[in-house]
């Protein structure tokens, strides 16, 4: 196996550079993606290769970016939509919900809405309001759409491709502030499949399930934990809707305890999700009830305060003390 | 001073009047086929409110005077271009050789859609207001980069034009030169609000903001509203880019067979618009200038009688589907949320577990 370093920035506009070559049809539209490269340079360099036919700087206008990445699919294409922050994506969520979740279905089958929706989502980088925000459950919860995490540069890179090469439209989640740190990519075979959620530290006494910028904070506390004494089980979800509540029915056997880490509202979302359903899949094994660290039932606070809204290495141990303690 | 031209080549009494662009190119016989096709779709219109009457329909969306825009629209395309529509364009779905049962799925509550919209080149009806505009743009992007000499045109009312995502299709549109036509059928009422609070000043005056031509056609009048639209479409399938056309016509039905327009409107503004009726006109026109004998029209209506007894059987024979459909096509590819709904259907007994 072969890695090469690269940021997930790095990361994400290969493995475009890869879906672009492989399939003519591929596009990317979206806000300053061709010259400037995007807001997050995600898409740098790509018009410069495939020309502005292919890599298309739009007018300001989130819903027509979608509406008009429909009708693309329609005619044959596969559309990559560039939402330049995850608050701007709610000019665009009636053609999401209205269309594109449920055009395969209302054409019987004949049109196929293989479409991505890349949303830099989560906070950790310090910016004003609408530019920190988890909107992931808003999408998980509409039947129709798939909705996806990475947390690595190597699931950026084999993520997107798969994504673009799915027939199902995809709402394609990237934690912003991940985005600058490097990983080993291997780019020869993908880590798993597109929905499969993966282990990334196995532990025996906690299962901590996470996605996303998440990721890292939860990381970082197994490593303070295990000087604890305390082994947890990390899993990555990537798959948030359909979840694969097969690898976490497996941890949580073993362990017996869950803890879910996000920066989105607790109330109807990913995390109260996994933990409903798991609680159904796994009640005998459970020694505790599962809780869900996650950020407050506020708007996303001005973020000189946001250290105090996502959740925290702190934040996750208290709540890894609190299972253990049954 | 704001100017409101109309194109119109033939009176509401069915005489001709000359207009310094617009000629119609058609002969006789291809004036007999639009009135047999305003003739049908009348019909089946008809048949479609009495069938939603006696309780065989959930609802019923009415085109009554809106039939020359339609099918003056649907005949000037080819049979390459691509038509995007709300819920309201059976004239359209007729051009285009959408089986009328399959108009009616809809209304029926057994389909969300009713045809395959790849083989007629019609979309499916599209019910919130607006979106299926910037689809329309899309598919214009789309055959831009395929190289084709198509056109695509959508269809949207006076209501859905104060519609964010019609006013950012104009914006795309212009901005790329998108072969595509922009038809909308003002037809004067938004359910019950009227054109006065949708718009200060004539629709298709707003194209000029966009930076492309609007032009303003009689809705009424069949043979105008055909030159229009192709010439339109012409433009647009050699690069021309947009246009937006306003038919200007009327809704003489309900909004739809839930609503009641005595609530709102007067009856003599009705009668006005009645005066104007678009197959009368025609029928005028053909009697006048091709001796079209009565005899003629009745065949076209005894024709129109066989469909309408043929859509209500068709429909009358539609049953409820299984439930286990409802998993179809929810997702392309394997969810396993779908299998998991299917099996607990299966389990339950709702279904026979026909796929």
């Amino acid at each position: 196996m072969t890695t090469t370093s690269m940021t997930m920035a790095k990361a994400l506009n290969e493995g475009l550079r890869k879906s672009l070559e492989n399939n003519k049809k591929v596009l990317i539209m979206g806000e300053d993606v061709g010259k400037l490269g995007g807001v997050f340079r995600i898409t740098d360099g790509l018009q410069k290769d495939f020309g502005e036919d292919r890599i298309i700087d739009s007018p300001l206008a989130e819903s027509a970016i979608v509406g008009t990445a429909v009708g693309l699919a329609i005619r044959g294409y596969r559309t990559v939509c560039e939402m330049q922050f995850d608050g701007f994506v709610y000019p665009a969520f009636d053609q999401i919900v209205s269309q594109v979740a449920k055009l395969h279905k209302r054409s019987d089958g004949v049109y196929t809405m293989g479409l991505v929706i890349r949303l830099p989502f989560q906070g950790g980088i310090g910016a004003i309001e609408h530019h920190s925000e988890s909107p992931e459950a808003y999408f998980a919860a509409t039947a129709g759409l798939r909705v996806v995490a990475c947390s690595t540069p190597n699931d950026a890179y084999w993520m997107i491709q798969q994504s673009i090469d799915h027939n199902d439209p995809i709402i394609f989640c990237e934690p912003k502030s991940r985005y600058w740190e490097k990983g080993e990519v291997d780019l020869e075979s993908p880590p798993a499949g597109l929905f499969d959620a993966v282990v990334r530290r196995e532990g025996s006494d906690v299962t901590v399930i996470g996605y996303g910028g998440t990721m890292k904070t939860i990381l970082r506390a197994a490593d303070t934990a295990a000087s604890e004494g305390v082994s947890l089980e990390v899993i990555d979800a990537r798959g948030l809707s359909p979840l694969d509540f097969s690898t976490m029915t497996a941890s949580l056997e073993k362990t017996g305890r869950l803890v879910v880490a996000q920066e989105a509202p607790h109330t109807a979302s990913i995390g109260s999700g996994i933990v409903s359903e798991l609680t159904h899949r796994c009640f005998y094994s459970m020694s505790a009830p599962g809780l869900v660290v996650s950020g407050y039932h506020v708007p996303y606070p001005p973020t000189r305060l946001e250290e105090d809204y996502r959740p925290t290495v702190d934040r996750i141990l208290d709540a890894i003390d609190r299972v253990m303690e049954y | 001073m704001i100017t409101e031209e109309l194109i119109q080549l033939v009176t509401p009494e069915g005489e001709r009047v000359s207009h310094p662009q617009y000629e119609s190119t058609l002969n006789g016989e291809e004036i007999f086929g639009l009135y047999r096709d305003m003739a049908i779709v009348r019909r089946l219109d008809n048949e479609a409110t009495s069938l939603q009457r006696q309780g065989q329909l959930a609802l019923w969306a009415q085109i009554q005077g809106q039939e020359a825009a339609q099918i003056g629209a649907g005949r000037a395309m080819q049979p390459n271009d691509f038509s995007f529509p709300t819920y309201r364009e059976h004239g359209i779905a007729w051009c285009r050789g959408v089986p009328p049962e399959d108009m009616l799925r809809m209304f029926r509550a057994t389909s969300n859609g009713g045809w395959d919209a790849q083989k007629y080149r019609h979309s499916v009806p599209t019910v919130v207001l607006g979106n299926q505009v910037l689809h329309a743009v899309g598919y214009g992007m789309g055959i831009q980069r395929d190289g084709a000499e198509d056109a695509v045109i959508t269809f949207f009312g006076d209501g859905a034009s104060s519609q964010g995502d019609v006013l950012e299709a104009f914006v795309w549109a212009s901005s790329y030169n998108v072969p595509i036509v922009f038809f909308l059928q003002n037809n004067q009422w938004g359910i019950s609000t009227p054109m006065s609070i949708q718009s200060k000043i004539p629709l298709y005056h707003r194209a000029g903001g966009f930076g492309f031509p609007g032009v303003r056609v009689d809705g009424n009048d069949v043979l105008a509203v055909y030159e229009v639209t192709q010439r339109a479409l012409s433009l647009a399938r050699v690069g021309g880019g947009p246009t937006l056309i306003e038919a200007h016509t009327y809704r003489l039905g309900a909004h739809t067979t839930s609503d009641d327009p005595t609530r709102y409107r007067i009856d003599a503004e009705v009668e006005v618009w009645k005066h104007k009726d678009p197959i009368e006109r025609v029928k005028a026109l053909l009697a006048r200038e091709y001796s079209v004998k009565n005899s003629q029209f009745d065949e076209v209506e005894a024709e129109a009688d066989e469909k309408a007894l043929k859509l209500r059987e068709d429909v009358l024979a539609m049953d409820r589907p299984d439930p286990i459909t409802m998993f179809d096509n929810a997702y392309a590819e394997f969810h396993p949320l779908i299998e998991e709904g299917r099996h607990e259907m299966i389990e339950l007994g709702v279904s026979g577990g026909q796929r």
